[in-house]
């Protein structure tokens, strides 16, 4: 199958995701939503370094997006963890009474 | 109009339907299950521009393991339900402001570098899946070794630190 599909249209994809997980960050107040949203930018940009490794016919992005799913897995398990830990003190998980670092 | 096409602008809308369909939804359940999607059909993506290998891994680790821990702590917490508190009468046009700023400027940016590189879209016309999956190995286990073995390390502390962290002490109530 012929592949005839721009690179700058991969790249406006990837474009248009990243904003959107951008604007979920900031209009959301549910940590869970704000951890997805920030899955949905990593995930973009990981998109971003397949085409480039398409289009420049090597294999180093490829590679690279294997560490960037292995780091967000870490992060994403380290990050429901501490979730979890404000929700059993505070009985909530609005970030708005995340504002001190003491529990 | 060809098969490629048709099939990248079903899978574009698709993917940028289920982004906002995680910004708006009011259950966390469904923001979940519309990532689960998008995911989904990121890995397509992936599978067009001739990288099975990391299509795959999108749907074992992302679609698959992550999501699973997501879905996990939130009926763990029960925060699908979770009373809505005030909001900022200020925060959402803010917000979508100041996203409408980033998507002009990467488009700008998109549009002014491109142009010079627009017609290297695709040196090669096919890849050899069989061929690119063998080259793939070789260099992950000879040229990047060493950071394939350091992401080892890393989710094993990750993995400590997690069972650290929510690790009851002896006597502590509930």
């Amino acid at each position: 199958m012929a592949h005839t599909i721009p690179l700058s249209w991969y790249l406006a994809i990837s474009a248009a995701l990243f904003a959107m997980g951008a604007l979920g960050v900031l209009i959301r107040r549910n940590p869970l939503i704000i951890f997805m949203s920030v899955e949905l930018m990593l995930n973009a940009a990981n998109l971003a370094f397949v085409a480039f490794a398409r289009s420049f016919g090597v294999l180093t992005g490829q590679i690279f997006v294997f560490f960037v799913m292995t780091v967000s897995a870490a992060e994403v398990a380290v990050g429901l963890a501490l979730i979890i830990i404000i929700f059993r003190n505070k009985h909530s998980i609005d970030v708005d009474l995340m504002n001190s670092l003491k529990g | 109009m060809n098969l490629t096409l048709i099939l990248f602008i079903v899978l574009a809308a698709v993917a940028v339907a289920s982004a906002i369909g995680l910004l708006v939804s009011r259950n966390t359940v469904y923001a979940a299950l519309f990532l689960v999607l998008n995911f989904a059909t990121v890995a397509v993506f992936y599978l067009l521009l001739g990288a099975p290998f990391i299509a795959l891994a999108q749907v074992t680790i992302y679609a698959g393991a992550i999501m699973v821990l997501f879905l996990f702590v939130i009926m763990l917490l029960g925060a699908d339900k979770l009373p809505r508190g005030q909001v900022l009468p200020w925060q959402r046009p803010m917000a979508i402001v100041l996203a409408a700023v980033l998507l002009a400027e990467a488009g700008l940016l998109l549009f002014q570098r491109l142009k010079l590189t627009a017609g290297l879209a695709n040196p090669e016309a096919s890849v050899n899946t069989t061929q690119a999956l063998q080259t793939l190995g070789l260099a992950l286990f000879s040229q990047y070794l060493l950071p394939f073995e350091v992401t080892s390390v890393l989710l094993l502390v990750a993995m400590v630190g997690v069972i650290v962290l929510t690790k009851k002490e002896k006597g502590e109530p509930g």
